[in-house]
């Protein structure tokens, strides 16, 4: 009941004129940039963080959120009519959605995987909104020691458990770390990791490293890989209608997606890639129409992924409100927004900040309305971005980081500092290292440190707090569980093959 | 590392990945030489600054031997990865265009340095119409400029054309204010 109440107020403030017109803005320009390879939410979110020194944060967080949100929507038309996924999160929807596509069904793909991220991204944003005050009582309890533990939990979640490798994910987290304690140590005042430059000692603004990383490390890989083959646009034909047993095929995928999607984005673990993967095997295993799978398209495997998808993007917003912990690198950008105004998520927030959170997940219902709209009648307009030239995008993305990059303080060291970074980029990029993990570890690390030092400050230099104290060690032992694991089952099963191997003529 | 990385029945030393895992042992090198660095005020004898990048360096230390590790096993890129040639040359004009634009951009401004970052970009895509994807730039920096750092009320360095459009705005609000 009192969510409820809460929310109505959220809907007083996201329903002025001004914040609907942020709204409109956000959603708008997440979709573009949805829509166009090469740029992604965290790199736009990262670009527009100057913003926040001019309006309230109740109309940025509206406007980062449309674009969170709209990006989802926007990356789906890229992986149906592209085969090139414009998110990492819409892999799966390009593996369908794509086939549907060339069978001329492209116009199915994109009605199911609209409706049903409006489907799921409401189903999700409505979890938010009564999962977060149940997160808030269970994080009251939480002391420096508990939240330190939570952190080293999510450090091994999203870089070691989600992704490919375990050490090149962590190799990436602990460059991030490193790159987040670059300046003055805001406990002793001292400088660390600057080389003795001055410029250094106030660290690295995260807009570099986003943008480095996003956009010069992307467009350095891109040019790199000229080469490799040319993706082609299918034409976008058959009508947006779905028949009637498009519709039955395609609600259940919805809601089974929306399920699986939101508590795996909500776990302080993030990440949409295992949620569409996930719901991906579930729909094919549960189809009545298996023999349309990579072949000619099965519009379930396009309905579940896209929920899930969406759901665990408003998924990632429950920890990211709730105890101040980014599981994404969008979510990680917006937090260092929130910093930027002096907020510090955690349980507090919605208490002290109500009319921002609450006005923040209204707005949430209202961009998916909007998006809905704007990307079905309007999806001609959304194709006909994805005709841009590979060249003047390309080199369009490198003006507008010079703008955010430049723009922070003229200085030339910041471009300079921006480039090496692209190089890391780039070579991440090139040897499949994932570069999320950067992002987090830089805004994510400092947080870890300050929390280690204030448990290790109360308990008087007791290493022992963090596993005495019961809650840490749980934490403690599912982060251990996470690292260690797959090496120990990987362990056991290649014993259990080479003890196969070793018996002959065993069938 | 996930169990595929290590098998292939000839395991040849990786040269590329072994090269970065190298490189990752030198970070992790200088880790240590600027954790060895930070002054640490004798006062201070609880947690000091210095406990997290000592952390930082053990496990970039541990990392980067599992790096050159798995280099050694004959490495962790995939077929289709190492199979497609480096594009050096359009790579090279890329990066000239990033530091034409890094030379440029306090002598001339943000505006005309983005030109030649564009057109220079662009030729590495591939585009072969340099004075169209000059204009294309023209605009699309003052765009940027006028719309992105304006309305952001971010202060980007303003140049030759820049001051000249200032100029021009100035005295034709004036005639018309005035």
């Amino acid at each position: 009941m009192d969510t409820l109440t809460q929310l109505g107020h959220g809907f007083a403030v996201a329903f002025t004129p001004v914040n609907l017109l942020w709204c409109l803005l956000g959603t708008t320009l997440g979709t573009a940039i949805g829509v166009l390879p090469g740029l992604g939410p965290a790199l736009t979110i990262a670009l527009l963080l100057p913003i926040t020194y001019q309006v309230a944060p109740e109309a940025s967080f509206i406007l980062f959120a449309g674009i969170y949100y709209g990006a989802m929507y926007g990356g789906s038309t890229t992986s149906i009519l592209l085969n090139t996924p414009g998110e990492s999160a819409t892999i799966v929807t390009a593996l369908e959605g794509n086939k549907m596509a060339r069978s001329g069904r492209g116009g199915a793909a994109l009605a199911t995987s609209a409706i049903g991220s409006f489907v799921a991204g409401t189903l999700g944003t409505l979890g938010v909104a009564f999962l977060a005050p149940v997160v808030v009582k269970f994080a009251l309890a939480f002391g420096p020691a508990e939240y330190f533990s939570l952190m080293v939990l999510a450090f091994i979640t999203v870089s070691a458990v989600l992704g490919s490798s375990a050490v090149r994910g962590l190799s990436s987290l602990f460059l991030g770390f490193v790159i987040g304690m670059i300046g003055v140590d805001l406990q002793t005042g001292q400088p660390r990791f600057t080389f003795g430059m001055t410029e250094l000692l106030d660290g690295v603004d995260v807009i570099i490293a986003a943008v480095g990383l996003f956009a010069v490390g992307e467009t350095l890989y891109v040019a790199s890989r000229r080469y490799s083959g040319k993706d082609e646009i299918v034409p976008l034909r058959g009508s947006l209608y779905m028949t009637a047993q498009e519709w039955s095929r395609s609600w259940k995928a919805w809601i089974r997606g929306a399920l699986i999607g939101f508590p795996i984005g909500a776990m302080p673990a993030g990440g949409a890639e295992i949620p569409t993967f996930l719901s991906y095997a579930i729909e094919k295993k549960l189809s009545k129409h298996k023999e349309e799978f990579g072949t000619v398209g099965a519009i379930e495997g396009v309905a579940g992924p896209e929920a899930a998808n969406n759901a665990s993007a408003a998924g990632v917003l429950v920890p990211m409100l709730t105890l101040g912990l980014p599981t994404s690198a969008t979510a990680a950008i917006m937090l260092s927004a929130f910093q930027s105004y002096g907020i510090n998520p955690g349980p507090l927030l919605l208490t002290t900040q109500s009319n921002l959170v609450w006005g923040l997940i209204a707005s949430l219902f209202i961009a998916n309305v909007i998006l809905v709209i704007l990307n079905l009648p309007l999806i001609g307009l959304w194709v006909r971005l994805l005709k841009i030239p590979a060249p003047q995008l390309y080199a369009g993305i490198l003006v507008f980081s010079t703008v955010g990059t430049y723009g922070i303080s003229q200085s030339p060291i910041d471009l300079i500092v921006l480039y090496l970074l692209g190089g890391v980029g780039f070579l991440m990029r090139r040897f499949d290292f994932p570069t999320a993990p950067v992002i987090i570890g830089m805004i994510l690390g400092p947080l870890a440190e300050a929390q280690f030092r204030r448990a290790m400050t109360i308990s008087n230099g007791d290493w022992t707090v963090f596993y005495t104290h019961p809650l840490s060690l749980t934490l403690l032992i599912l982060a251990f569980i996470g690292l260690a694991g797959p090496f120990i089952w990987g362990y056991v099963e290649r014993r259990r093959l080479k003890g196969q191997e070793a018996i002959p003529g065993d069938a | 590392m996930s169990i595929s990385d290590e098998d292939g029945a000839h395991p040849r030393v990786a040269m590329p990945e072994l090269l970065l895992g190298i490189g990752f042992l030198a970070c992790a090198g200088a880790v240590l030489w600027q954790t060895l660095a930070i002054p640490v005020s004798p006062l201070y004898s609880k947690v000091g600054p210095k406990v997290f990048p000592y952390i930082t360096f053990g496990g970039m230390l541990i990392l980067a031997l599992l790096l050159i590790l798995s280099a050694v096993r004959g490495g962790w890129q995939q077929e289709e990865e190492k199979e497609t040639p480096t594009d050096w040359r359009s790579m090279s004009f890329v990066v000239a265009g990033l530091v034409a634009n890094l030379v440029l951009i306090q002598p001339l401004g943000f505006t005309a340095a983005s030109v030649v970052m564009f057109t220079l970009v662009c030729y590495g895509f591939g585009s072969r119409r340099p004075i169209r994807d000059a204009l294309l730039g023209l605009v699309l920096a003052l765009a940027a400029y006028f719309g992105f750092a304006k309305a952001l009320g971010v202060n980007i360095g303003a140049g030759i054309i820049e001051n000249q459009l200032n100029a021009a705005i100035a005295a034709l609000t004036g005639t018309i204010g005035g």
